[in-house]
Order: structure tokens, then sequence, then C-alpha cells
């Protein structure tokens, strides 16, 4: 494959897009079209000004340096850069304005409800934000002596005391860098645990119904990764379970409550069965939000569980991370945690890394990653559960799963709600496309909500339900938003059912109608070209 | 309580569309042994913004902020100055809280600047394409090796003595489970890097040869011979740079023949923070690309034929593909990666190059004050960019300790990087930014110069 096989992906005439528009400039009122920097700024150009090296005219790069000083000027004379990078600069004014009208052109919790099932898009308190930004936090180095950031290592043990006490679990890893690099934390845990024993395994149980990071997880760790059917109430078939533990199972990742919005009622039966065949329990803890303060994993046998603090706990997402994924653990699992981690000895936190492990920490795994983990979210995190308080965070998960119920009774008479019969959901409702008029499918009725003024659903998720969608609206939501979110989808879903095509054509409204994706894989073109490079290489 | 919209009566009025009597009839599967009846204990009730402001905000001031002090520390993290436009920008809401740009017409924003954050950092590393981040250096230096075993069917990575020793037990770590090979050493004294050690290693079985540039020890070395190498033996040159602002100064490892280039983008718009969050960097050779780890922005046409921007490739990833994908990665760092594209169009080329100049003539500045320490304390470095390393006549932890007592963080103990080495315990690896006025760079050359005597 060759990327930009096809050259620079022209735009139509722009006496064509104009027409279209009915504009001069393309541009609709406050939809704005903003190019590339790649397209206005020059190489010349600069938003940032310097102060005069300042350190006197013997310390110039252009003039000789003396001794081994002036041998490194002339060294690294033959490693210097010939070539133009190929970098546009921009003045501040002209920067500002380029964000800030791209900023425009996303979606966001700030504008609107962002029901995106599994994802938990709650709100993200500005204190936050404020907090990881005071410079004690937010300009400190992860190799300054310890005795110079005892403030930080207190804010990462108090994190971690919040969250062991909310899970009743025995320790917890602080490092992992997102949800997924936390299964990865959990499952090296427990092959680490595993092999200790003399009893390595070579099986991951997945249910059907998984995120696709917990297979894509196992196999990284080094698993065989196989699947255990879910029953018609969408959940695990504990029987069928049951059937396939054995002497090759390491363990299984559940997702609880899971991927269909409802809790495991049999969980603890699970965790029995997998301990007494001798396997370990992970929990993907990806739907914390909904137990939050109700339930402490603890108490349902888990080994294992990640915990997304940009989820349950709202670190914002930011277009796509940065997230922060601790992992917290059962006592079996405990002695294997990875480096470094933060305790306490009288008034005094200590770091524990390679240097002091065989003292503190003999059996770890290792060093998952460079330094100590997502500071910033911490701050963040800890800033979002002492506003809360143990009060608030019961209440956090009540009222996320009211208002996943609400949503769901409020539309299952124009919604096929494949697990409504039994029972209530946890904090999201799960819709299939199933009534809807031939030939239209759950992606045009997700487009068609773009243009209601909302971000979509999860669509397609998860697998086992089809055309699935999957409604999360959390905690941050007001009866009246729900209401006219209610309204919103109510229309479209029975848009859908009647079988009106110009769902189709949706998005009308947003700043672009659908995009061509198959072209954006067939061709990719993944990086700017100058017109003229771009020519040459068709 | 200032986040929960719901009244009372909401939550009676909802309850009853639902049909349900309380909010603990929504509970009934949990099953009753594991259910909390009261609030869990030990854990404090809700406050004000002023009682945890308050709070943290001492917490905050216990630390020792950079800033504050003469500050001389790098080792794979850089405190540079960040304009004040970037972090109004990446706060604007419709930044901060959007999410993966699943729904492309909606989040064009995110997209956009993806696409413009790939194009600096493939022309920043001289390669032909970049994913949109990763979760740091440390990582995406393990994916990296992880794609050169999927490429060349080979299981045995060669890593240069001069990478992190973070990113090198990062590796050994990751390397335990999946069966790779990992052959590393410590760095030792010595004014060159390990090239020519390097270049004998290279065998038939060896996937990729792992190169940092600059090194742990701040020395630079031109990589084409081991890239030539690499090639001839059928081996990958990965090469990897912790510190993405030597490269306004300094040819780039695409030049000199590396194929897959990563690092650590935290220099550029994102700070200190103390060690994350930070934005992995990760750039190869466009016929790799399929191999690639991590989402990928690309370029197409919407339907009426305007351009847009979408995640494409993304059979590659774990949610098609499941455990056959390149990567179980799925959050990334987009935030920390808008913040460095930022950062770098402000700068420009004109402004990325006088920031080079300007680090590079002050660690010289400061090399060269040092030598009047001589022979307390001794250049290693014959290259170096803005980060050198200082042999002192007596080991320097506790010199760093002394040098904090006196109100100076004066830099990164190999004792600390590199515990259980004596042979590298007198070493004291010191950056220099920017951000170190002359001042400051005087007043740490008095100090070490006190303290060593």
């Amino acid at each position: 494959m060759t990327i930009n096989e096809g050259g620079w992906r022209p735009e139509r005439p722009q006496a064509e897009r104009r027409a279209r528009a009915g504009t001069h400039t393309g541009n609709r009122a406050l939809m704005l079209e903003e190019p590339l920097t790649f397209e206005i700024g020059t190489p010349d150009a600069t938003g940032v000004d310097f102060e005069p090296a300042n350190l006197g005219p013997e310390v110039r790069s252009s003039v000789p340096w003396e001794g081994a000083v002036d041998e490194v000027y002339y060294e690294m004379r033959e490693l210097e850069r010939r070539a133009p990078i190929g970098l546009p600069g921009l003045s501040e004014p002209e920067t500002v304005r380029h964000y800030t009208r791209l900023s425009r052109q996303n979606y966001a919790i700030d504008l609107g409800l962002f029901p995106l099932g599994s994802c938990t898009m709650k709100h993200n308190p500005r204190l936050n934000e404020k907090v990881a930004r005071m410079p004690g936090f937010a300009d400190i180095h992860p190799l300054q002596p310890v005795d110079t950031v005892q403030g930080a290592f207190a804010v990462i043990h108090r994190l971690a005391e919040w969250l062991l006490k909310l899970t009743g679990m025995h320790s917890v890893a602080m490092s992992p860098k997102a949800g997924a690099h936390g299964e990865l934390c959990g499952l090296l845990a427990i092959r680490s645990a595993l092999e200790a024993r003399g009893d390595a395994r070579a099986v991951i149980l997945v249910p059907e119904s998984a995120h696709g990071t917990n297979p894509a997880t196992a196999a990284f760790a080094g698993y065989r990764v196989e699947n255990i059917p879910a029953t018609a109430a969408g959940r695990v078939d504990l029987e069928a379970l049951r059937a396939r533990l054995g002497p090759d199972v390491a363990g299984v990742m559940i997702t609880n409550p899971n991927t269909c919005g409802l809790f495991e009622p049999d969980m603890i039966e699970i965790s029995r069965a997998v301990h007494e065949a001798g396997g370990l329990v992970y929990c993907d803890g990806a739907n914390f939000n909904a137990i939050v303060g109700k339930v402490r994993p603890g108490d349902l046998g888990i080994d294992a569980m990640h915990i997304n603090l940009h989820k349950t706990f709202s670190t914002p997402h930011g277009g796509g991370g940065p997230g922060s994924g601790p992992v917290v653990f059962s006592a079996a699992l405990s002695p294997y945690a990875p480096l470094p981690f933060v305790e306490k000895q009288g008034e005094q936190y200590l770091l524990v890394e390679e240097e002091n492990a065989d003292e503190h920490h003999a059996s770890s795994f290792g060093r998952m990653v460079a330094f100590h983990g997502q500071m910033g979210m911490f701050t963040r995190a800890l800033a979002y559960m002492m506003s809360h308080g143990a009060d608030g965070l019961r209440q956090v998960a009540e009222d996320a799963v009211l208002n996943a119920n609400y949503v769901l009774r409020s539309l299952e008479d124009v919604l096929d709600a494949p697990f409504g019969a039994s029972g209530p959901c946890m904090h999201e409702a799960l819709f299939s496309d199933k009534g809807f008029a031939p030939g239209l499918s759950t992606l045009d009725l997700a487009k068609a909500l773009i243009d209601e003024g909302y971000h979509p659903m999860t669509m397609y998720f998860p697998l086992v339900v089809h055309g699935a969608m999957l409604v999360e609206p959390t905690e941050t939501e007001s009866k009246a938003a729900l209401d006219e979110f209610i309204g919103a989808l109510r229309s479209v879903a029975e848009r859908a059912r009647a079988g009106d095509e110009t769902l189709k054509a949706a998005p009308v409204h947003a700043p672009r109608r659908r995009l061509d994706e198959t072209l954006a894989a067939r061709k990719p073109v993944l990086v700017y070209k100058e017109p003229e490079q771009a020519e040459a290489a068709e | 309580m200032r986040y929960l919209p719901l009244s009372d009566a909401d939550r009676l009025q909802m309850l009853a569309v639902i049909g349900a009597s309380s909010v603990d009839e929504l509970f009934a599967d949990v099953p009753a042994a594991a259910r909390l009846d009261g609030r869990i204990e030990g854990l404090p009730d809700h406050a004000g913004e002023m009682a945890v402001e308050r709070e943290l905000g001492a917490l905050a001031r216990k630390n020792v902020a950079a800033g504050d002090v003469p500050f001389f520390l790098g080792c794979g993290a850089y405190r540079h100055h960040i304009p004040a436009s970037v972090d109004h920008l990446i706060q604007r809401g419709e930044f901060l809280t959007s999410y993966t740009p699943y729904q492309p017409e909606i989040a064009q924003g995110t997209l956009q600047v993806l696409f413009e954050f790939q194009t600096q950092v493939a022309r920043l590393y001289g390669c032909d394409v970049a994913n949109s981040s990763m979760y740091d250096g440390s990582t995406a230096c393990w994916e990296a090796i992880g794609m050169a075993r999927r490429i060349t069917r080979r299981g045995k990575a060669i890593l240069s003595s001069g990478l992190h020793p973070h990113y090198v037990s990062v590796a050994k770590t990751m390397a335990r489970f999946t069966g790779d090979t990992i052959e590393a050493e410590p760095p030792r004294f010595d004014e060159n890097t390990d090239v020519a050690r390097l270049l004998d290693r290279i065998d038939d079985d060896t996937s990729c040869v792992v190169f940092q540039y600059p090194d742990i020890l701040g020395r630079c070395a031109d990589m084409s011979e081991l890239a030539a190498r690499a090639h001839e033996k059928g081996a990958l040159l990965i090469a990897v740079v912790t510190e993405p602002v030597a490269l306004g100064k300094l040819k780039s490892p695409g030049e000199m023949g590396a194929d897959i280039v990563v690092g650590e983008g935290q220099s550029l718009g994102v700070g200190l923070q103390f060690g994350g969050p930070y934005v992995g960097l990760f750039a190869c050779a466009e016929k790799y690309v399929r191999q690639m780890p991590g989402r990928l922005a690309g370029m197409t046409l919407d339907a009426e034929g305007k351009r847009g921007f979408v995640l494409t490739l993304s059979t590659r990833e774990q949610h098609i593909r499941r455990e056959k994908a390149t990567s179980n990665i799925c959050t990334s760092s987009v935030l920390c990666a808008l913040a460095f594209t930022m950062h770098l169009t402000l700068l420009g080329e004109k402004g990325l190059r006088q920031l080079a100049e300007l680090n590079f003539d002050r660690a010289l500045y400061a090399a060269e004050r040092i030598t009047r320490v001589w022979p307390r304390a001794t250049l290693l470095n014959h290259t170096m960019f803005n980060e050198f390393t200082l042999v002192l006549n007596r080991e320097a932890r506790p010199v760093v300790r002394e040098l904090a007592n006196r109100g100076i963080l004066g830099g990164v103990s190999l004792g600390r990087l590199y515990p259980g080495e004596p042979s590298l315990e007198r070493g004291l690896v010191v950056a220099v930014t920017e951000t170190a006025t002359r001042e400051d760079i005087d007043t740490f050359v008095a100090a070490l110069e006190e303290v060593l005597a």
C-alpha cells in the first residue's frame, strides 16, 4: 500500500462550495470554515518572542567557545539540520483564532448531553482544572528529590486511600495511564501470580459482550482468548462458564455492570467458581459509575479491577485522553502489583521503585511506564472525590442509574429494549434497531440525532445486540435536559420506524455532511503535503 | 450538591415514570450480601469549592515548584516555557470536554488538529507518517519494539545503553510476558555513545536496535551507520527522542535512516506535571503503517465534496480486530497532543530553531562555567544539546540533596536512575533549558563549587 497514492485530496472547486453555502466565503454565519496551519502559516512567522540569549557575547553560539566546550560546539555542527523542517508558524492572534474556530466544530459536554454509552461523559468541574494547575502540582519534576515533593506523594496516597475504601480492595497500582493500560496491569499481575505458584495457564475467558480492549489486552499479555456466551437476559451464562473452567483457564475478564448496562447478579458465584478452578477474576471497571458508593467490588470476589478516573471521577476526556487507569488488587494479587508506588511511613511518604523494591515489594512484576502515572489526573480526581464526599458519590451512582432507567422506560414504546423485560438497567439503557423500516439503520438514527443538537449514543456496541444503541446519560443531566433529549430521540425513532428516507441524508446542519470513511481508508492521506509535492507524487 | 441537578421532587416523578417505588429497587440485581446500606466508612462527606481548594492548595505548597528555584532537571522530562494561549485554548470546553472523535461530523475540531499534529510530528522526526499520540514516550517505545517484532518476525531487541532506564524497564517488564528477548546494559562514562558496540551486536535474529538521541547522558551520535547495518541484517532501527526541542537544531532520525521514531512530546505544550499526563509521539515509514499502533486521523471528503477528517485504518485497532489488534490502546493522550500542536504552531519553524539554539547556548554556557569546578566535576560530553553529564569527585545523590537544601534543584543523579550501579554513582545529569537564567546558572555553579569543596 502506498500512502497518498491518489495524490492530494482535491476539494470541489471553491465556486461550487460557495454556491452551496450561498456566501462569498463559504462560511455560514457562525459556522466558519478553517484551513490547515500548513495552508495559512509560513516558516518565518512566529507567535513567540524570545529574550535575547542575554548571556554576554562570549556565550553566543556564533562565537567559538573555549576548551572542552569549544569541542562540543564544533562536534554539534556536524549533526545540524540543513534542510527546512516544514513547520509553519502563526502569530499569537492568528493561532488563537485558528484553534478557537476549529474548537467550534466540536460537540462537547459543555454544549449538551453526551449520551455515549460505556464512556461516562459527565460534567467536568472546573475546580479540578484549577487545582491541577497549581504550580505545586503542575510545575514539579518526577525525579525531584522525594523530600521536595511530599505534597505530591500525599495526593497520590490520599487518592489511593479513597479508591481502596470505595472498592473494598487490598492495594492499588496508580501508574497505569488509561483503562486499557490498567487492564494490562491486572492481567500481568494475574499471570505473575500464577507463574509464581508454578501453574502457568494459557486461556482467558471473556464474555461475548466485552469491550474490544479486553480480548486485545489478554492477547497482549500472552493469553489465548475464548468467549463465554451470554444468556437471553444479557448476562454471563454461569453454567456455560462453569463447564469451561479447568486447569488451562488463568481467569476471566468480566465487565460489571456489563456492556448491556446490566449488573451481573451471579458475580459472587462467578468469582467463587473461577477461584475453585484455580483461576483469578479481572473486572473491567469502566462502568463503576453505576455502583460507586453502593457496591464494593471487593465484596464480589474480584481480584483486580481498573478504574477509569476519566469516567467515574470526571477527569476530562479531552477528545481522546489523557485518561488514567489505577488498578485495585485483592490480597492474592497485591504482591505482584507494578512499580512504583507510594507508602506512608510516619509523616513521610516513601516512593517504592526499583532501588528499594526488594525490601518492600520483591514480587512486583516490574515497571509499566516511566515515572509515577498521571499526576494531573490524580489531582483532578481527588478534588472531585472530596467535592462529592462519601455521601455525594453514593448519590452519583443513584442518580446515574435513575436517569438511565428514566430514559429506558420513556422510550421503550418506540425503541426495542432487548433486555427491558428482565428488570431495571444500571447506568445505561440499551436499545436495538428492531422495528426500524427496511433500509434504515442505527447509523441513520444517530446522524439524525446530530441535527437535533446531540452527540449520538454509542452505536453497534455491544455486538450481541443487533444495531445496538447504548445510551448513558450520567448523573449530571437535569430532568429537563433528559426530557428534551427523550423528545428528540423519540422523534427520530418514529421517523426510523415510519421509513422516513430523509434520515439517510443526515446530518444536514453539522459542520460536515457524512464523511467518506471508505475513501479515507482506501487511499489514506495521513499527513499534509503541499499541493506541488502532492501533484508530483501522482 | 453542586454537580447534581436532580431535586428530590424530580427523583420522585422519575421513579413514578419508571414504575419503581424507590431507587434501591433499581439495584435489585445486586446480591444482598454485596449491597451497602449506608455510606462508606472512613471517608469525609461532601465539601464546598473553597474547602477543597484550601486543602489541596496546602498540599501543593508542600512541594518545591520548579519555577521557584534554579532548576536543572531533565532525563526524560524538560521544563520549557509554555505560551499562555496554549493553556487557554486547551481549556476551551469544546476541546477539553469532547470524546474520542467517533462522530466525525461534529468532531472536526479535534480531528483537524490531530491531522496537523500528525504532520508536525512526521516532519519533525523526518518520517512519512505519524499517529495521533500514545500514552507517553516509554509506552510508545515498547509499542515500537512490538511493531518491529511483527514486521521482522524476530524477537530480539537490542537496546542502546543510552536509552532512558525507565524505558528499558518498561520494555523488560513487557518482554517477560510476550517472550521477546531484550538485550540491554547500563551506560558507561564514555564521551562516545555505544554506536560502535551496537554495530557489532546486530545479527540475523535481531528485530530492532533502539537508540536514544540525544541519549540519557546527553550525548548525540549520527545513526546512519546503525541504520545501514540494521537494514543489512533485516532488522529495523528505532530511534527514541525524549527531548523534541533538540530536533529544532539536530538532524532528524528519519534523515539518518530510522524506520520507526518514537518519543516523548511533553516538552512542547504539556509541562512537567510530575511525570504525567504526557504525550507519546510515534512515526514510521509509510510501508509500515498497517502495523502501527494507535489512532490515525485521515483526510477525506464529505457527501458535498467538502474536505474533512476521520479516524481511519481502524481495522488495526482493538474495537474492530479485538485479540488480533496491533495494540490494546484505546484512550491515548489527545488533549496533550493538541497542546503540543498549538505550542509548535506558535513557535513555527523559526521559533523552534530559535528555541533550540537558546537551549544549546544556555547548556554550553553552563558547561563552560562548570569547567571552573574542575577537577571536582568533570564534563563527560563531547556532544550535547541541552543536557550533559558531570562526573563528580563523590557520590552525586547526596550532592543533589545538599543542593536542594540550598534551594537549588540541581540535576538528576545517576544513583537515582541506576540504583545498584556503583560505577555510575558519581554521575550528575544537568539539563539547561531557556527557562534557566544566567543568574540561575551562576548560582548553581557557585553552590556546586561549595558543596564539592
